[in-house]
């Protein structure tokens, strides 16, 4: 027997609470911080060009790396699983390298190491009219090719889980291996791949702010700079609290978005439903399982 | 339970909804000589040679391990061969010949020498991912570049001709065992096969299931395709087989006309086997 879980709505209202008593230390204690709530405020409500810029960058890096992770990923994953051994080698090489280092150093390495050894300058590119500077293109290259790495072993496992048969009864029926996999092999594995996918993007969308040792402005560096400069500067209270709740925001649609997709690839197997959106959000239990052990963390 | 249950559905002119009869080049569908197999050090096939004529049913039986099955996958190249050949509709399968030794052939090659082979599974092998229908139209439609109009037509057809029109739009988790199995032979029929390979198709399934599937297969065996079948199924090989083959541990050990081997078996190991099963 498990002891019983207190609701998570409970913890919530917790942690609501404690926000409500710091903010009510401020009016007994004012003079020690300068509390100015209007900062928070207007930081969600009346987002400056500079939030939504902020934000705006922050979805397009994450999606464009994450999109150029699960390509990678796809093919790290047939490399892993090829016959030709030389592509086992490779993948297998690709993955240990991007993660078993830090992805704080290779973007540093990535950007300002060839920067400054002049080996790629990451000059500005246009594409379709928009100016993409040389660190954002730098920023989805690190983030994308970091995720490649994971999303290896996430495709990986996917396509492990798909029964060899599949793949014996469509060449029985004349498929090429590469059709069987587009067609039969990877359609099924996606149903395995897009939970772990969905922490996977969900985490892309919080790690973009790591792009702030290379100075890109998405949204965590737009607050930094907000707390630097100018009439907000120096609350960083009331900034980074919006800040978080700005990517609380993003991480939720995602989360909304990724059910529907879940729903879409479980075509065909009925029974369990994808978990809804109260226990995807305040991740209560998605399964009742009689032993723990059998639960697994994410990353 | 569903109307499609309810009523005996008599499978009927199979080989119509796809065309007629397929003709092969010759009058020899199958010439396998002298196969050699190995798993490692393990030899499971040790010299196997058959012939299939067109029209002709062939049922194999013997004893799990003597190697049937193994046999059966080398017919589609779904296993390699370490000696002998095996030929099909006059094409080598699975290997090209060079200076009199054999190579395996490409991949793009096997896979179009499989196009013209059907096979059955033991675990029917459905996408699950797909509808009946889909799972029927995708190889003509992909494969064989079928319009996809056409493709559905067939499908339809097909599908209606194993008795499963109502379950045109369900998924395979939908069907019994029985249903599956029978979309499975409308699947691998939609490629207008010369061959059609059966690989235990009934031994996966609830004894309550198995006529249906049998039913298909006898009358796809009277309307004159060329099958081999791996089966224990004594009554469907004493209906349907022109003749039944024996194999022990990697050899075929008898063959005989129709059912005459069940009656009057020859060799000692047929009648040990036999005598256990029937």
């Amino acid at each position: 027997m498990r002891p019983p879980r207190p609701r998570a709505a409970f913890a919530l209202l917790g942690v609501a609470a404690l926000l409500l008593v710091l903010a009510g230390c401020s009016s007994n204690r004012a003079g020690i911080y300068p509390y100015q709530w209007n900062i928070f405020w207007d930081s969600l409500l009346r987002p400056s060009p500079k939030i939504v810029n902020g934000i705006w960058l922050t979805v397009s890096i994450a999606v464009t790396s994450q999109i150029i992770g699960v390509i990678l990923g796809i093919f790290g994953a047939l490399g892993r699983l090829a016959k030709f051994w030389p592509a086992r080698i490779l993948a297998n090489i690709y993955v240990w390298i991007f993660r078993g280092t830090p992805l704080l150093v290779q973007i540093t390495l990535l950007y300002y190491g060839l920067l400054v050894a002049r080996i790629y300058g990451w000059p500005d590119l246009v594409v379709l009219g928009i100016t993409l500077p040389g660190q954002i293109q730098a920023g989805i290259f690190a983030l994308g090719v970091n995720e490649g790495a994971y999303m290896t072993e996430i495709v990986r496992a996917g396509i492990l889980s798909v029964d060899p048969g599949q793949l014996e009864a469509a060449r029985s029926l004349g498929m090429t291996y590469p059709l069987a996999m587009r067609r039969i092999v990877l359609p099924q594995a996606a149903r395995v791949i897009v939970p772990p996918l969905g922490n996977e993007f969900n985490n892309m969308l919080k790690t973009t702010s790591l792009l702030v040792v290379i100075a890109v402005p998405e949204l965590y560096v737009t607050f930094e700079q907000l707390n630097g400069s100018g009439s907000t500067s120096f609350h960083p209270f009331e900034l980074f609290l919006a800040c978080a709740i700005w990517f609380l925001l993003l991480t939720t649609i995602w989360s909304i978005i990724q059910a529907f997709i879940e729903r879409r690839v479980g075509r065909g197997y009925g029974g369990e439903r994808p978990p809804g959106l109260f226990d995807r959000l305040f991740g209560a239990r998605i399964r009742r399982v009689d032993d723990p052990s059998q639960v697994s963390g994410g990353r | 339970m569903t109307i499609d249950d309810q009523r005996h559905h008599q499978p009927h002119d199979l080989l119509e909804a796809i065309g007629g009869a397929p003709a092969p080049a010759g009058d020899v569908v199958v010439e396998a000589t002298d196969v050699q197999k190995y798993f490692g050090r393990l030899h499971v096939l040790k010299g196997v040679s058959l012939t299939v004529k067109r029209r002709e049913t062939v049922v194999v039986i013997g004893a799990s391990g003597s190697g049937k099955t193994t046999f059966l996958r080398c017919i589609n190249h779904l296993e390699k061969i370490q000696g002998g050949r095996i030929v099909v509709n006059g094409h080598l399968i699975g290997y090209r010949e060079t200076d009199g030794k054999l190579v395996e052939d490409r991949e793009r090659n096997i896979a179009r020498q499989r196009m013209d082979i059907g096979m059955v599974f033991q675990r029917f092998n459905l996408f699950p991912h797909m509808t009946s229908l889909e799972n029927i139209m995708e190889a003509p439609i992909r494969v064989r570049g079928v319009p996809e109009a056409e493709a559905r037509d067939t499908a339809e057809a097909l599908l209606e001709r194993v008795g499963l029109a109502l379950k045109r739009d369900a998924y395979p988790a939908q069907l019994s065992g029985g249903q599956q199995q029978r979309v499975a032979i409308a699947r691998a029929l939609a490629m207008k096969p010369a061959l059609m390979l059966f690989d235990e198709p009934t031994s996966a399934l609830d004894p309550e299931m198995i006529g249906e599937v049998l039913d298909v297969m006898e009358e796809l065996a009277h309307e004159g395709m060329t099958m081999v079948v791996v089966s224990h199924e004594m009554g469907f090989a004493r209906v349907a087989a022109d003749r039944v083959v024996f194999m022990d541990d990697g050899m075929i050990l008898e063959e005989g006309e129709h059912a005459t081997l069940f009656d009057n078996p020859q060799n000692p190991r047929t009648k040990e086997f036999l005598s256990k099963i029937l």
